[in-house]
């Protein structure tokens, strides 16, 4: 009889081919648990996994639907990625958003007679702006008393959350919209021009590749995008090269909220058409999930932009179809991050077998070699 | 202001405060012995869900307070198999728990939106009750209450005056002296991380089961976060956790003082105030940066890798 069990070996050096491995096991391992899942709920799983990821994407109406969904993820996640490679863990993309479509749909609102569409640049603009005030008190915190990022994007993401509630509850309400609170509706010319009239989809999926080709040319070439990489592998090189390590942060937090504010302003000038007390189904945290599993690298960015949105899609169809609730939506990307980060494990350690030597203990957990 | 409103604006803080500390004194004995758990949202989510979900489906309060425990037990194992027997980098780990509770409890939850139960009622204490004033703030109130009490003496003793406070010290400090010493290092740190698991769980269940007998997506509104804060804040010192949670509590019901003393505010706007506190919280301890930096545990955040 074999006595064998597995161990963890740390890799002389991290593996490339796992790292890219790393997000397809993490897909597959999420499909067979939601396969398993979709079981237990007494359904058929492949026919609920299909209704779930393939179904929502058999017609040209339905991938233009991803697309409306890709954009504010991929502008988030563009913004995300510049500040996760210098190591800054801006979790506010969700509150930036909401702050953009807030500051956005006020500028809309100034128009309501407008007629041509120019008046979108200063709305865009009020959208970004607000997006970038936002992320600029995470940049003031963070530089001026060394508060830790992660809570305060956080409490500023409530923040924001609140601050729209008031809004639509207030100061934005539509005075002629019988108490609900709701702004009223946007104008033609304050809505962004639609690809083809017959999908929804507008031409913010444009800003959304536009600013990952120009984050991703800033940071692969240009003397900024070297610091903020040098910033965030090792901070002490960076300090000790003379980098302005607060300076560097301003200019990451400012470009995710700029980004940001522009996804949430796209979104209440786009599908949405006005303000309503709810404009984002988590986009700011998806996106945060969509750089991870985009392995920070553009391509990767965009095929995990659509796999994110097209579980916001899943969600809906299973809802329609097979009456399950759509908040499977936020238990698959759970699901996904969870095991993209247990995948990831891989990329700097393998699994070993080795056989147990009798007489002698050997820990059954993950026990590392430390050699390395 | 006349003297009833002042008590029962803070019996409403006492109230308010007990998910708080809850959260915060679990968390403390996390970070106690190095590992910062960041998903407290999330678990505090799960805890509220299946706490929910239980006294709905058996009826018995004690059953779901004991369920809603475990929720978090299970939620903390699963992060505590991430960040220490696969040594993932914890705060990644802390933020997918995160969202990953939002997401599970959010989907088993959903067919018990709008469900009605009744909470865990008020319970006086004899002879203590009826105390003036201090009676009513903190002798009235529920059970979960008098065992966050209970559980915050507990904490108190384990650090004060017991072996595995010093076990758990030693190991937060400085791992591989630890180790030398002949202390299992991973074996402490899973019982640290369940015990804040259970102890975010039973905050959970005292959302949904006695704060506000209702499941709603997302309810526990940040309280996991601001407990962070709140360790932070407390500078590792369980009863400092205390008083923190219930000025924190204070922060909460704003709008309660507010309309006793006559103002006209926007709800939603004063539903910020302890999100702005928490923030106003963190630039204050940035005034003192090193102490913070001293009283913190050495090994915080850095997974523990055994040589062999």
């Amino acid at each position: 009889m074999f006595n064998t069990s597995l161990k963890l070996e740390k890799r002389p050096s991290d593996s490339q081919t796992m790292s890219y491995l790393s997000p397809l096991l993490a897909i597959i391992l999420t499909l067979i648990c939601g396969g398993i899942l979709f079981a237990l709920l007494g359904h058929d799983p492949l026919e609920a996994l299909y209704t779930f990821f393939i179904s929502p994407l058999t017609d040209a109406y339905g991938w233009a639907e991803l697309g409306i969904k890709v954009a504010p993820l991929l502008l988030c996640a563009t913004g995300l990625m510049m500040c996760f490679k210098a190591k800054i863990w801006n979790i506010g993309a969700e509150g930036q958003f909401i702050m953009g479509g807030l500051g956005g749909s006020w500028a809309a609102l100034q128009f309501l007679d407008a007629t041509s569409s120019w008046v979108l640049i200063p709305i865009m603009l009020t959208g970004m702006a607000s997006g970038l005030v936002w992320a600029a008190i995470t940049a003031y915190l963070k530089t001026h008393f060394k508060a830790n990022e992660i809570l305060t994007t956080i409490m500023l993401n409530y923040i924001a959350v609140n601050a729209l509630l008031w809004a639509v509850h207030g100061p934005l309400k539509d005075p002629q919209g019988f108490n609900f609170p709701e702004s009223a509706l946007f104008v033609d010319a304050t809505l962004l021009p639609l690809i083809s009239d017959d999908y929804r989809l507008n031409i913010s999926i444009f800003f959304g590749l536009f600013a990952l080709v120009a984050v991703w040319t800033l940071m692969s070439r240009t003397w900024v995008g070297y610091q903020i990489q040098v910033l965030g592998e090792d901070a002490k090189a960076a300090r000790y090269a003379g980098f302005k390590e607060n300076q560097l942060t301003w200019f990451a937090l400012l470009t995710c909220g700029a980004l940001a504010g522009l996804a949430g302003v796209s979104e209440v000038t786009g599908p949405i058409g006005q303000l309503i007390p709810s404009i984002s189904p988590g986009y700011g945290y998806a996106a945060i999930i969509v750089v991870f599993l985009g392995r920070m690298n553009p391509i990767g960015l965009v095929f995990a932009s659509m796999l994110l949105a097209l579980t916001y899609m899943g969600g809906e169809m299973v809802q329609m179809e097979m009456a399950l609730p759509k908040s499977l939506t936020g238990l698959f990307q759970g699901m996904l991050l969870f095991f993209l980060l247990a995948c990831d494990l891989l990329i700097s350690y393998r699994v070993v077998l080795v056989k147990k030597v009798l007489d002698k203990k050997v820990s059954p957990s993950a026990t590392i070699d430390a050699a390395s | 202001m006349d003297i009833d409103l002042i008590t029962n604006i803070l019996y409403a803080t006492v109230r308010t405060g007990t998910p708080l500390i809850l959260v915060a004194l679990g968390e403390m004995v996390c970070e106690k012995s190095g590992v910062l758990n960041l998903g407290q949202e999330g678990m505090l989510l799960m805890g509220a869900v299946v706490g929910f979900m239980a006294a709905v489906t058996t009826g018995s309060l004690f059953v779901a307070v004991l369920l809603a425990i475990v929720a978090g037990i299970l939620m903390s194992l699963l992060f505590g198999f991430l960040s220490i027997t696969l040594v993932s980098n914890q705060v990644a780990t802390g933020l997918a728990l995160t969202i990953f509770g939002a997401g599970l409890s959010a989907f088993l939850g959903s067919s018990y939106v709008g469900v009605g139960i009744t909470g865990i009622e008020p319970m006086s204490i004899p002879f203590l009750s009826e105390i003036p004033i201090i009676g009513k703030i903190f002798f009235q109130q529920d059970p979960l209450v008098y065992l966050s009490f209970i559980l915050f003496g507990v904490v108190f003793w384990i650090f004060k005056s017991s072996r595995i406070g010093l076990q758990i010290r030693a190991v937060g400090e400085n791992p591989e002296a630890a180790n030398a010493m002949g202390i299992n290092v991973h074996k402490v740190r899973y019982m640290a991380v369940i015990f804040g698991g259970a102890m975010t769980g039973l905050a959970g269940g005292y959302l949904s089961l006695a704060y506000t007998p209702l499941w709603a997506e997302g309810m526990s509104a940040g309280r996991g976060w601001i407990a962070l804060a709140l360790v932070v804040f407390a500078s590792w010192k369980a009863e400092r956790i205390m008083l923190g949670a219930y000025l924190f509590g204070a922060a909460s019901i704003m709008h309660l003082v507010m309309q006793g003393l006559g103002f006209e505010v926007a709800p939603n706007l004063l539903a910020m105030l302890p999100y702005v506190a928490t923030i106003a919280v963190l630039v204050l301890l940035s005034s003192n940066h090193m102490k913070t930096k001293l009283s913190a545990p050495m090994s915080l955040g850095t997974p523990y890798r055994p040589q062999v």
